[in-house]
């Protein structure tokens, strides 16, 4: 009944047509753009692998198959678990999160001094010079810095001339270039909720916590951190997600040697023509960021409202 | 431990803007020292410059005797109570209290005692777990008043603190403010534009108008003897004739105005004396205006009733004089000796020269 009368109201407030295009917009992107293609997914990853003429076939039956080679690895080998896979697994995970924290340490300070500190004319030219570069396409930014990162590259250049090292650095073989690429590629989506945060705190609390004598580290430790918790909190969800699902950067800037995970996936969709054990990977990247991010807010005390802020 | 302040010239710019002009003051040792002055007067740029906040452009800043310079808000031994009293919202009201010691590195338990020692100063005792968000105006008030006295500073700072309360609980949090800065004994430095505040809880006031400070002196000086006419015309009422001095004599100046002659005193002070032919503004009380019932005064008027408001205690009446048409408000006790006028009733008013001040003709308050 109240279901009823909250319908009602959303159409007498908005007039027909508005509340028609909301439902039906926010609907399709929900049930179109989210749902739809993750049950997809799901039913993929829990069946057998078979060639499209089969679907719908006995062969086609459901099987956990791909989740425990992902775990175990193929039947034929000889190790007890699937070392490459899970190894790729978690180093993406953590250097997900290493990303996240160097964000992290590279944003607070300068959304703190966008939001508190910088006023009028500088302020606006900061946001401008920190959104510029990403008009810029992805690919071509992450080969930029393949280039500059690379062993005759700017850096490597710059670091031999002024005697520093006697020979180049191999950057991209020890993942440096693909952290730096990652670190670059989201620093928009840190920078931003943590601004919105900290720009809602009343100077005036710095202020008074500086007249009764803190030092400016307890400022923040007591009074800036804690209020723009919900902003960090989705600052880092987001590029924890997004850098553990990223697949350009990794593919061009990531060292021979070392996969992401997402490449994983992605050989078996493409290469391995294995959509089958690719939905099952996509399954597994999926839910373990999603849990890692909530056991996180247990863990800091966040709540869901308060980031949607 | 308390300490004196001085400040010895001190100009503060923001570019072209002049926020203090000049200003010199020194402030005793356990007074309670009141800036009063209209919005944009920079009575806050005053204070913070106390606090630390903000370096004078020139000049020089003492507490007890010490020069300020290059000290920090966080070093001097100033606490400063802001206008919208910046307590922290996420911490509980003991944590608030006790930032101060928690910043020195003080232990929970020692905290804990303290806070509870405050909290009965402050009549909130048992309120220390609550958050600040579950306080009454008043309650937090309270609490922003201990947290700034948990720092044992040695002077007070309080910007505006009871301007966002309602009128009860300001009058209230007068007397109270009072009461503890006697019972701790250090100086308070108190900014209002409100100048019933400034006269009741000050030993002294001073008044600013523009980043100057135009007067200073306790809250009866003030009112009855102000020094310019911006002092005058900003604190209390006043009736205000304009003129022309054509005699002094015996500190009695008689003033050539569109109402006649005007017979008032001068000021005592010789900065504000005036003299034969100077332009001058007479200023009179509204409570220093009186019927007149045969018995003569020294400046009397043929007026008409205008409108008269009844406030309770008091009857204010406007008038509007028979020679000028100015209008002129008196205000009498409502004690049923006098029965209300009705509009257009016409009547004799007047005031006794010792009642009415001239002043040289100056900036004025806005009205």
């Amino acid at each position: 009944m109240n279901l009823v009368n909250y319908w009602r109201e959303f159409f007498l407030k908005n007039g027909t047509a508005v509340a028609l295009f909301m439902i039906i917009a926010v609907g399709m992107w929900l049930f179109m753009m989210i749902i739809l293609p993750q049950l997809f997914m799901l039913d993929f990853s829990i069946r057998a692998n078979v060639p499209p003429p089969k679907f719908g076939t006995e062969e086609h039956y459901y099987t956990l198959e791909h989740y425990k080679y992902m775990v175990f690895g193929s039947a034929l080998a000889t190790d007890t678990f699937n070392v490459i896979d899970l190894s790729v697994f978690f180093r993406t995970i953590g250097a997900a999160i290493f990303v996240t924290l160097i964000d992290l340490a590279i944003c607070y300070p300068i959304a703190y001094y966008l939001a508190q500190v910088a006023t009028g004319g500088w302020s606006r030219l900061m946001v401008l010079s920190l959104i510029v570069p990403f008009w810029i396409n992805e690919i071509l930014r992450a080969f930029a810095f393949k280039i500059i990162f690379g062993s005759t590259g700017v850096i490597n250049n710059f670091l031999i001339a002024s005697g520093l090292l006697d020979q180049p650095y191999d950057f991209i073989r020890n993942d440096i270039a693909l952290w730096a690429g990652l670190s670059y590629a989201f620093i928009l989506l840190m920078i931003f909720p943590i601004y919105n945060a900290i720009e809602s705190l009343d100077k005036n609390q710095i202020e008074a916590a500086r007249d009764l004598g803190s030092p400016w580290w307890r400022i923040h430790w007591r009074i800036v951190v804690p209020h723009a918790k919900p902003g960090i909190s989705s600052g880092c969800t987001m590029v924890f997600m997004l850098t553990a699902g990223a697949l350009a950067a990794p593919q061009i800037l990531g060292g021979p040697s070392s996969l992401w995970f997402t490449q994983i996936i992605y050989q078996g969709f493409n290469q391995a023509g294995n959509w089958a054990r690719g939905s099952a990977y996509a399954i597994i990247l999926l839910v373990s960021c999603i849990v890692f991010v909530l056991v996180m807010m247990k863990i800091f005390k966040v709540r869901f409202g308060e980031m949607m802020k | 431990m308390s300490a004196d302040v001085r400040l010895e010239t001190v100009w503060i710019r923001f570019g072209d803007f002049v926020a203090a002009r000049d200003v010199s003051l020194h402030i005793q040792d356990g007074e309670f020292f009141t800036i009063l002055g209209p919005s944009g007067c920079g009575k806050t740029t005053l204070l913070r410059a106390v606090s630390g906040f903000l370096t004078p452009s020139e000049g020089r800043v003492l507490i007890g005797g010490e020069d300020m310079a290059g000290i920090g808000p966080n070093r001097r031994p100033t606490a400063l109570i802001f206008q919208n009293l910046a307590l922290f919202p996420l911490m509980t009201i003991w944590e608030n209290i006790t930032f101060s010691l928690e910043v020195k590195g003080v232990g929970i338990k020692e905290r804990r005692k303290r806070a509870a020692e405050l909290l009965e100063l402050i009549a909130l005792k048992g309120h220390g777990d609550k958050m600040v968000s579950e306080l009454s105006g008043g309650q937090k008030q309270r609490v922003a008043i201990a947290r700034a006295l948990c720092a044992q500073p040695q002077v007070l700072l309080l910007d505006e603190p009871l301007s966002a309360l309602d009128l009860k609980l300001r009058q209230h949090m007068r007397t109270e403010l009072r009461a503890i800065q006697q019972q701790v004994g250090i100086t308070f430095i108190y900014i209002t534009h409100d100048q019933g505040e400034a006269l009741t809880m000050s030993d002294n006031v001073a008044v600013m108008r523009e980043g100057i400070v135009e007067q200073v002196s306790d809250g009866t000086t003030i009112y009855d003897e102000p020094d310019t006419s911006f002092v005058a015309s900003f604190v209390g009422e006043n009736n205000r004739f304009v003129g022309k001095v054509a005699r002094i004599s015996a500190g009695i100046a008689e003033v050539n105005t569109e109402d006649g002659v005007l017979r008032a005193r001068c000021s005592t002070n010789p900065q504000s004396a005036v003299s034969k032919g100077d332009d001058v503004f007479v200023f009179v009380r509204p409570e220093s205006v009186r019927f007149l019932d045969g018995a003569p005064t020294d400046n009397q008027f043929k007026a008409k009733v205008y409108h008269e408001e009844f406030e309770g205690n008091l009857w204010q009446v406007f008038l509007d004089l028979a020679s000028s048409q100015k209008r002129v408000k008196m205000s009498y006790v409502n004690d049923g000796s006098i029965t209300p006028h009705s509009a257009d009733t016409e009547v004799a008013i007047g005031f006794s020269e010792r009642a009415a001040i001239a002043l040289p003709r100056g900036p004025l308050a806005a009205e």
